[in-house]
Parts: structure tokens; sequence; C-alpha cells
């Protein structure tokens, strides 16, 4: 079973198609790059796949069940645009609100064990308006990883990252490859992207023009795959 | 000419509107069902067309009560509940042009067409209710009642001038359709 | 028992953050007391009779509580939008009815903490002995200030994301509120003129219970389609 299957997904916004008869896949432990321009589409399939959407036509699968579903969005770590943590609560109240929405057994351990290895420890307390931007981000990456996802969807999680973050970053994603985790990845940092990618997938104009492996071509020259099945 | 011969606009008009809005509320829970966009265009035409007819129904009232009773409102139940569902239903209208995204505009107002429509009941029982504990002048005060045919052409007529209301706003918001579909797809290429 | 857990942990987490910074709250209580105080200056408490007192003081009272409910309505959605907090509730494997319910039950609470202190405020100003048949106002003001809260939360979470949502939010929500709020209106007048509920303000009653058992399973029933679409 694909860890993440896509199915002939349209999406309409109104009558315009910005997703048309997107399939992929992802097998478990993959790591798929999504790359493409601005406005090809990204964002409006990971967010579908994450469950925040519904297609117009088609289906998405994790792991089998469709992301609505309350068992599969356990499944599910998310990172989009936002580091959805709350400004007024400390960073351990967050992450232990999150360990009880993801009935995690003893969620204030998981939550501190997480502080730990995102390196917050001594900023347990503190309240997240007064984090730097580099800590918000590494607490977003908490977030995300706190209940053992087994499908972690990251929308362009290296943007407007500190150097810090990004290497605990990586990190976590090499460890979470190593554990047989599946990654899918939208990005316009292609460099980062391609070290941990084993799949590529290129979106233009809400359709998918490249989906296959990824080639030492590639990682030699991250532009390649816009060159060869984009629009240049 | 008698003011009571108000009841031939204000009746038909107030029934009409009821029509109207019973279309729309099946458009939505059919748009929710299908997320096919032209029912969403049928909820907001019907909408419109029942709150026409319905500001009609209350502008007949208005000139009935002065006619009648030489004030410009009395606050007969009838149309005092007019007036609590034209505010529901303007809301309606007014959530239409604050949700710019087609799809998302859809969504919610077909919710919120379910709401405006259930609550219509209810605001008729309750300003009944209200109005039966202090009884008032009402409007239908001084109606013959050797006058059903009169009263169900202008009925009949009404509905056929909805219907064709109807047919018109439904034209106009394909077309408005279609045409943002072209524009949309002319931006991205 | 899950969906018990998942309704508590929401709406503490909203009260927990409003707790912090009591914007909501304060402005709420702020707003209501001016009401309170403007309106006394409109029907001058001193002179008006016992009768007409009580004629007016069920009007007034919900007035006062829906407008200044608004402003704790309007922040309940508003507060999952810094940061995309809504992403991470609505990813969250809990039903979107629980987090509704939660977070209706924690805008209920504020609004109700609002009411119980404007009350004897009220009682202050205008003489009135609000608390002689206390049981059955405190019903009143539960069920009445539930059907505002379901309305206020809902239209929070359609309005959240639109243009001109401090406008949009009060449009939508007293419209279609009137006959709850009528009903409210008219069983305070009659508690506080000190009448038990009879077989005549009974009706009130049952509409004020229809109104607030139909809003919220609708509510309950499409909070997806707002949330997702």
């Amino acid at each position: 079973m694909s860890a993440v299957a896509v199915e002939g997904v349209w999406k309409f916004f109104g009558d315009y198609p910005a997703l048309r008869d997107v399939k992929l896949a992802a097998a478990p432990g993959a790591c798929l790059a999504l790359i493409g321009r601005n406005g090809a589409g990204k964002t409006t399939l990971l967010r579908i796949l994450a469950g925040f959407s519904r297609p117009g036509r088609g289906e998405v699968r994790i792991f089998g069940g469709g992301p609505r579903e309350t068992e599969t969005r356990r499944r599910i770590g998310f990172i989009g645009h936002g580091i959805s943590v709350y400004d007024e609560l400390s960073a351990l109240e967050n992450l232990t609100l999150f360990a009880r929405l993801y009935h995690l057994p003893e969620p204030e351990r998981a939550a501190r064990e997480w502080l730990e290895r995102t390196g917050l420890t001594r900023v347990a307390d503190g309240l997240v308006r007064e984090f730097s931007r580099g800590m918000r981000q590494r607490l977003a990456v908490a977030r995300a990883f706190l209940h053992e996802p087994s499908v972690l969807l990251l929308d362009e999680p290296f943007t407007a990252l500190d150097d810090k973050a990004i290497a605990v970053l990586q990190g976590l994603l090499r460890g979470a490859l190593a554990d047989g985790k599946t990654i899918v990845m939208s990005t316009h940092q292609l460099r980062e992207a391609l070290e941990l990618a084993s799949d590529v997938a290129l979106l233009s104009r809400g359709q998918v023009a490249f989906h296959g492996p990824r080639t030492p071509e590639m990682v030699a020259d991250p532009g390649y795959v816009y060159a060869r099945y984009g629009e240049g | 000419m008698p003011a009571a011969k108000m009841l031939f606009l204000y009746a038909p008009a107030g029934f009409v509107a009821v029509l109207g809005f019973a279309v729309a509320v099946a458009a939505s829970v059919l748009f929710l069902r299908t997320k096919a966009l032209r029912f969403d265009t049928l909820a907001a035409s019907a909408t419109e067309v029942g709150l026409i007819f319905l500001t009609a129904n209350i502008v007949a009232g208005v000139v009935w009560s002065r006619a009648a009773h030489a004030v410009w409102w009395t606050w007969d139940p009838a149309i005092a509940s007019a007036l609590v569902c034209a505010l529901v239903y303007a809301s309606y209208l007014m959530l239409r042009r604050a949700v710019e995204e087609p799809s998302q505009r859809a969504a919610f107002c077909a919710v919120w067409s379910i709401f405006c429509f259930l609550d219509t009941p209810i605001v008729i029982a309750a300003v009944y209710r209200w109005r039966s504990q202090h009884p008032h002048p009402a409007l239908w005060a001084d109606v013959p009642d050797a006058w059903p045919a009169p009263l169900a052409w202008s009925t009949a007529g009404m509905f056929a001038l909805a219907a064709l209301l109807l047919a018109v706003r439904l034209r106009q918001g394909t077309a408005r359709r279609e045409q943002d579909l072209r524009r949309r797809m002319g931006n991205t290429i | 028992m899950d969906y018990l857990r998942q309704f508590w942990v929401v709406s503490i987490k909203d009260l927990r953050a409003e707790f912090r910074t009591k914007e909501a709250i304060n402005a709420s209580l702020a707003f209501a007391l001016v009401i309170l105080v403007l309106f006394s200056f409109a029907f001058d408490a001193a002179d008006l009779e016992e009768a007409a007192m009580n004629e007016i003081s069920g009007g007034l009272l919900w007035i006062a509580f829906a407008f200044a409910g608004t402003l704790v309505l309007n922040r309940s959605f508003v507060r999952e939008l810094p940061n995309d907090c809504l992403d991470g509730l609505i990813a969250a494997p809990i039903s979107r009815s629980a987090l509704f319910l939660g977070k209706a039950f924690a805008n209920f609470a504020l609004v109700l903490a609002v009411e119980m202190i404007s009350l004897p405020v009220f009682g202050i100003f205008y003489h009135v002995r609000w608390a002689s048949q206390f049981p059955e106002l405190l019903l009143v003001l539960v069920l009445g200030t539930w059907g505002v809260t379901v309305i206020g939360t809902i239209t929070s979470a359609l309005t959240v994301n639109i243009k001109l949502r401090e406008v949009m939010l009060p449009m939508l929500t007293y419209p279609i509120l009137v006959p709850a709020l009528m009903s409210a209106m008219q069983l305070t007048t009659r508690l506080m003129a000190g009448e038990a509920i009879g077989s005549d303000t009974g009706m009130w009653l049952k509409m004020l219970i229809g109104f607030d058992v139909i809003y919220t399973s609708v509510s309950l029933i499409l909070i997806e389609v707002v949330l997702i679409g």
C-alpha cells in the first residue's frame, strides 16, 4: 500500500481548476519533493493531503484512509506557512495541548521530550509571543513531530529559517526517514530538499509535469527538472 | 378605493417571497450534496427575488397602513415578521458580497441559507405570540370575504413575474461565472 | 467519553488563553456597563414607576447582553488566526463538532460571567429586585445566552476569514437571533416583575428551548462544511 496516494484529484476554486487530474504516489519511507512555480498548486495539493480542504473530484489516501477520518489524521504531521502554535501560551503549554489533542498517554512527558529534541528546554515556560523567529520555527517542528506521525507533510519548510533551525529540521527529517516515515515536502529551496528527496514531482499549472525518482543530474543542477520538464 | 385592495398586492407578494426562499434553501441543500455551482447561483437568485417580493410586501403593508389607519406602521404581526425576515435574508445577501472566493462563498451561503430558512417559522411564531399579548389594529381589518378569484389572479401574475426575474437573474449569474472563469484562466497564461 | 475529553481540551484552551490577556472579557464587561449607564440617562430610573421599570427591564438587559456578548464571540475564531492556529486544530484527530462545542462553551462561560456581574449593577442602578426568582432567572439566562453563543460561534467561524469581519458578525448574528432575544426578554421581564412562569410565559420558554435545540443541532452538523468546505 502506498503511504500517500493521490488518485485523479481535481480542485476547483469556483469554476477555475487549480489542480487537474493529479496522480501521485509515495511509498512508505519515501521522501517526495514537490516542486513548481508559485501558483502551480503545491500548497493546494498539500492542504488536501492534510485534510484541510476537499478535492472536487478524485481521492486522496494516506495509508489507505481518507485524511478526513480521525484515525488517519493521527498519522499525519503538518507544517504549513504558519507555525500553528499559540502566542499567548508557553512552549510547554502549547505542546502539552497538542499532545492531549492527539491522545498521547503522557502528554506532558512527550511535550518535554520534544522541547529537548528541538533545543527549547531552556524556554519551556516562556510565552511564544516572546520567541525569536528561529525558536518559533523549532517549536512548530516539535508540534508536528510530537505525536510520532507516519507521514509528514511540509509546505516550504526551509523558507525563512535561520541556520540553526535548518540544521535541526534536516537532522529530524533524516532521522524520520531512517525510522521509515514518509515525507512529502513542497519547496522552493531545491538544494536542501533534493539532498533528502528520494522522489521528485514537478507541478505546473495544476498538473503533474514530471514524477520520478531523484537522479544525480537533479542533485548536481537543481534547475534541471524545471528546464527539462517545466516551462523553463 | 378602499385601502383593503392593497391586499391584492400585499398577500401574493408575501406568498411568492416565501416560495422564493423555499427554492433557495432547496438549492442550498442540493449544492451541499453535489457541490455543483449552478445550485449556488440558483440559491442566490431565488433569495434575491424572494427579498424583492418581501420588500414589495412590506411597502404594500406600509401604504395600506397609512391609507386605512393613518399611521405609517402598525405592529401588525404579519408585517412585523415580514420585516424581521427581510433583515435575516438581507444578512444572507451581505454575506454573499463579503466572501470573495466562489467555492467558499457557495459553501458558506448554503449553510447560512439553511439557518435563515429555519428562522422564518420561529420568527413568525414569536411575533404572533408577542402581538397576541397586546392586541392592536390589524392590517387585515375590513377585508371583504368575496375576493378569492382576483386574489388568485394576482398571485398567478406575481408568480409569473417572479419566475421571469429568477430566470433573468440565473442567466446573469451563469454569464458572470463564465466571465470570471475566462478572466482567471487568462490571468494565469 | 473521548468526545467529552476533546470538547473539554478545546474549551479549557480558549478559556486559559482568554484569562491570560483578559482582552475580550474586559471589553465586554465595560461595554455592558456603559450600556446600562447610558440607558439610565435615557430613562431616568429615579422617576420611573416600578411597573414601567419592570416593563423595560427585560429588553434593556438583553440588549446589553447581546451587544456586549458580540465582543467575546468575535474573538472566538479570530484567536485562531495568528500563526494559522486553526490549521493545527483542524488537523488534529478531534471531531469538528467537538471543536465547535468546545469553543461555544468557552464563549458561553465568558458571556455568562459578564452577565452575572452586570446583574447586580443593573439592580443597583435601576432599583430592581432581580433576585426574587433567581433559579428561574438563571435558567432564562442560561438558555438565552446559549442561543446567542451558538449563533455567535458559528457566525464567528463563517466570518473569520472574510472582508469586513467586524461588521459582518453582528449583521449576521442579530437578525437571526430576534426570536430568541424576544423570548428571553419576555421571560426576564415577567420574572423580574415577580410573575411565576405559567402557561402564558411557558410558551416563551418552549420557544427559547426550541431555538437552542434547532440551532445547536444544525451548527453541529454543518460546522464541517464551514471549516473545510
